[in-house]
């Protein structure tokens, strides 16, 4: 049954293109794609590890100005994302380190001045950065020759990388490392006791974090051919919070349905809902209300409440309570 | 040298405003344990109240003041009793409902005044500047320095004299015994909270004659104001008070000397602090 | 070479001196019984041993190693294990995965970000074996949260052997349990092996007292009495401190 709601959930987004009704809404897949595959990145730290970021866009950020500054050097595009993917590495690295020395609240203020400080940088740092007017890139990349310049190519490429990052995450989640890192989730002292080292198992969850979020903040500056400071904003490391929360933390479909209903609100419903900021705003208070698990939970207990009272209500002699 | 003086004191006005700010915040975080994220929607709505209160019906300055610092204390009311009760503990839903709210409250800020910054000029008896040895400061902004301590003497007398207060620092130091003591912590809570919203909308429009008020204004202040309860302690209102000024020193003299690294200035003495004393300088619980 | 011996031990906590020069040497295969009125200091006594507080004074040796500085991850792979007097399992999931939870721990597989976790057979034998043997074989896919008290206490007993230890502490694993459970507790106790050494908090007496092979008795913060069962009975300030002066 799941294996073949994933397959036709592939074979949709696969012939994307064919249905989506010109590049425009094939552009809007492509974002909903790099999307969630940042909330997912955010959600190994927010679900799994019981980690709330609120300095994400910050890692975000570095690795798209890290290939804007690189290709701007005159670096091809192959060594720029490198250069991009080691210093979102680099820069997680340092933010963990710091940012490991509490948990809870204090974990949420210091990513949150983190990325503060990124933004600044990324702002003020005229120099390097360029400011408020932010760096462009004059084409994409083309690997094994194939361009990426059209709408649907490139969503293809975006795709392709969101089946890699999910597979990734998901084969991460579930392997022995994963349980470990669910188990400092839910009672470090007793997984210290144990015997696990949990300062170093949430140390490179925030690495594997780090590395997928740099992967979407590239993607984000491919796609856009341009980067300025407003992606490291604090509202930037709110929205995809917000995702990862309103999805559902803690499972894989959550943070791409979250993804999905963000970009969807923020470029479809923003052409028909004129206060679509509020409407969202409104959307998330009343899955906190009513979902506070997130949606994809949420539709989950509602649906197995839904199959029981069926079947009871079509079994009626079996259980005469 | 003049200009070191003037910078002192708008760095001094601008510490008044932020404690003004986060004291709510170090109350509502240091009782509540809630990270009140709409606390810089509260000073943005009250900046906004305040100054339509002036230009629109003429109103006088201070008593379009605590009008709109009255009108922010009842919606936090609101929001406290009616949403954020329910979720006592659940972390990420109170992170989740307080950011989808500070973006409800920003988007019918822009629907309602649109997106142009709003001034406004200080009460017509505080204009101009004051000679004190030879320099002439802004009259308003050593006027918001005096209010700012007025009302920080009146939240120490509050908290260190009366028997709401008392309730609040139990509440603070141990909310599980409070409660075992008789405490009514439910009520104590929505009136911490519309405390810190009235603050925070009260700072919000008497800040307006400086900052002005402009959508985006509550994405500037709150980080702020967080800074300023991590460095100085949760629930430790001389923490949020030292807090504020350091942090407004920090903020206008970072802009003015090293504009390129200003940020880096605010805010790496905050993750040092939290990193080296998670308790902040003078806080009584670890984050 | 004793199991555990404990010098000169010593805690304050502010003003308050939870833990005063505690002297205590186990032998290896010992089974140790500490008693004691509630405050003597006995879970502090755990947790300086686990080494989740750190003590002021004093020395922790652990069959001749000196843990008395080894950070507390550590000490679990020196062979050190325990159970806790509120059980803090991992409610959202099966028993059969907190228990592979604990075998993962000291098993360098726990650093593996790619093998699928719930299909390595090796690992999740072992832990449904572990379950077996405290007689919750039949219960290995039930998720904590639907277990009852008795049979979550279990849960924690199979934790700690499954990492195979060779120091046990368990502290009050009978609190709380009906009879019948508290029988089957004991059952599970007498059949551990003599290459497991046991010390063991408790307050009910029955049961623990014939487990014991020595007793301490503590009272606050010192250890006053230490002997075997018929000693420890007999001895005058046992009878001071359980039935008043």
């Amino acid at each position: 049954m799941k294996r073949a709601a994933q397959g036709l959930a592939l074979l949709a987004l696969a012939t994307v293109p064919l249905w989506a009704g010109g590049s425009f809404y094939v552009n809007i897949m492509s974002q909903v794609l790099i999307s969630a595959i940042f909330a997912a990145a955010l959600d190994v730290l927010v679900g799994y590890a019981g980690l709330i970021s609120l300095g994400h866009a910050g890692l975000f950020g570095v690795a798209a100005y890290g290939a804007a500054i690189a290709l701007g050097a005159g670096i091809g595009h192959f060594g720029a994302i490198a250069i991009a993917l080691v210093a979102a590495l680099v820069v997680t690295a340092i933010f963990a380190v710091l940012a490991l020395r509490t948990t809870g609240i204090g974990f949420i203020m210091i990513t949150l001045a983190l990325g503060q400080i990124l933004w600044g940088l990324a702002y003020r740092w005229i120099d390097l950065t360029n400011g408020d007017n932010g760096l462009s890139a004059a084409s994409r990349p083309a690997p094994f020759g194939l361009s990426l310049a059209s709408a649907d190519s490139f969503y293809f490429a975006t795709l392709i990388l969101f089946c890699i990052a999910i597979a990734a995450i998901a084969i991460f989640t579930r392997s022995p490392f994963g349980a470990s890192l669910r188990g400092t989730r839910d009672q470090p002292r007793r997984m210290t006791a144990l015997g696990y080292d949990v300062w170093a198992i949430r140390f490179f969850a925030c690495l594997f974090s780090g590395f997928w979020s740099g992967v979407a903040g590239i993607l984000f500056f491919y796609y856009n051919q341009f980067v300025s400071p407003h992606a490291l904003a604090l509202s930037a490391s709110a929205e995809v919070l917000l995702m990862v929360i309103a999805g559902g933390s803690g499972t894989l479909l959550g943070p791409i349905v979250g993804a999905a209903l963000v970009v969807a609100m923020k470029n479809v419903a923003s052409a028909y809902i004129e206060r679509w900021n509020f409407t969202l705003g409104a959307i998330f208070v009343l899955i906190v209300l009513f979902m506070p698990e997130g949606l994809v939970p949420g539709t989950a207990r509602l649906l197995r409440r839904g199959s029981i009272a069926l079947r009871r209500g079509a079994a009626p002699a079996e259980n005469p309570r | 040298m003049n200009l070191w003086l003037i910078l002192s004191v708008n760095s001094i006005t601008l510490g008044g405003l932020l404690f003004l700010l986060s004291a709510g915040f170090s109350l509502i975080f240091g009782l509540m344990r809630i990270p009140n994220l709409t606390h810089g929607s509260f000073f943005m709505l009250g900046a906004y109240f305040g100054v339509s209160l002036v230009l629109w019906f003429h109103l006088d300055f201070w008593l379009a003041a605590l009008i709109a610092a009255f009108l922010v204390a009842a919606l936090g009311g609101v929001i406290e009793r009616f949403v954020l009760r329910r979720l006592a503990g659940a972390e990420q839903a109170q992170v989740l409902v307080t950011l989808g709210l500070s973006f409800m409250i920003a988007d019918l800020c822009l629907m309602e005044w649109s997106g142009d910054p709003i001034s406004i000029d200080a009460p017509s008896a505080l204009r101009g500047a004051t000679p004190f040895f030879g320099i002439a400061f802004s009259t308003y902004r050593l006027a918001i320095i005096f209010i700012a301590l007025v009302i920080a003497a009146g939240l120490w007398a509050l908290l260190d004299r009366t028997r709401l207060g008392a309730m609040i620092r139990a509440g603070v130091d141990d909310p599980q015994m409070a409660r075992v003591c008789g405490i009514r912590v439910a009520h104590l809570f929505t009136v911490v909270f519309c405390l810190g919203a009235g603050l925070a909308g009260f700072a919000g429009m008497i800040g307006a004659p400086i900052l002005s008020v402009y959508p985006g204004l509550d994405a500037d202040m709150l980080p702020l104001a967080l800074v300023v309860v991590i460095l100085g302690g949760t629930g430790s209102l001389l923490g949020s008070l030292l807090g504020s000024f350091v942090i407004g020193f920090l903020y206008n003299f970072g802009q003015a000397l090293l504009p390129e690294l200003a940020y880096f200035v605010l805010f790496l003495p905050m993750v040092l602090i939290l990193v080296m004393r998670p308790q902040g300088l003078f806080g009584r619980r670890t984050l | 070479m004793t199991a555990l011996e404990l010098q000169g031990l010593a805690k304050a906590f502010g003003g308050l001196q939870v833990t005063r020069s505690i002297d205590l040497r186990v032998e290896p295969g010992e089974r140790r019984l500490i008693i004691g009125q509630n405050g003597a200091g006995k879970t502090t006594l755990f947790n300086l041993i686990m080494g989740e507080i750190r003590p002021d004074r004093g020395t922790m040796v652990l069959f001749g190693t000196d843990i008395t500085t080894t950070p507390p991850r550590r000490r679990a792979h020196l062979g050190l294990a325990r159970t806790y007097q509120i059980i803090t399992l991992f409610p959202k999931d099966t028993l059969l995965h907190n228990v592979a939870l604990s075998l993962l721990a000291l098993s360098p597989l726990r650093w593996n970000p790619w093998l699928r976790f719930e299909r390595h057979e090796p690992l999740q034998q072992q832990a449904r074996e572990a379950l077996a043997a405290v007689g919750l074989g039949h219960l290995a896919e039930r998720p904590l949260a639907q277990t009852s008290y008795g049979e979550r206490r279990r849960v924690e007993i199979a934790m700690a052997l499954a990492q195979k230890p060779r120091l046990l502490l368990l502290d009050e694993p009978f609190a709380g349990l009906s009879i019948d459970e508290r029988r089957d507790v004991q059952a599970l106790l007498f059949a551990i092996p003599r290459d497991v050494t046991m010390v063991m908090i408790e307050h009910d007496m029955d049961v623990a007292l014939d487990l014991a092979d020595r007793i301490s008795l503590m009272h606050f913060g010192e250890m006053v009495v230490d002997g075997t069962r018929s000693e420890v009975v007999a001895h005058r300030r046992t009878k001071e401190i359980y039935l008043g002066e």
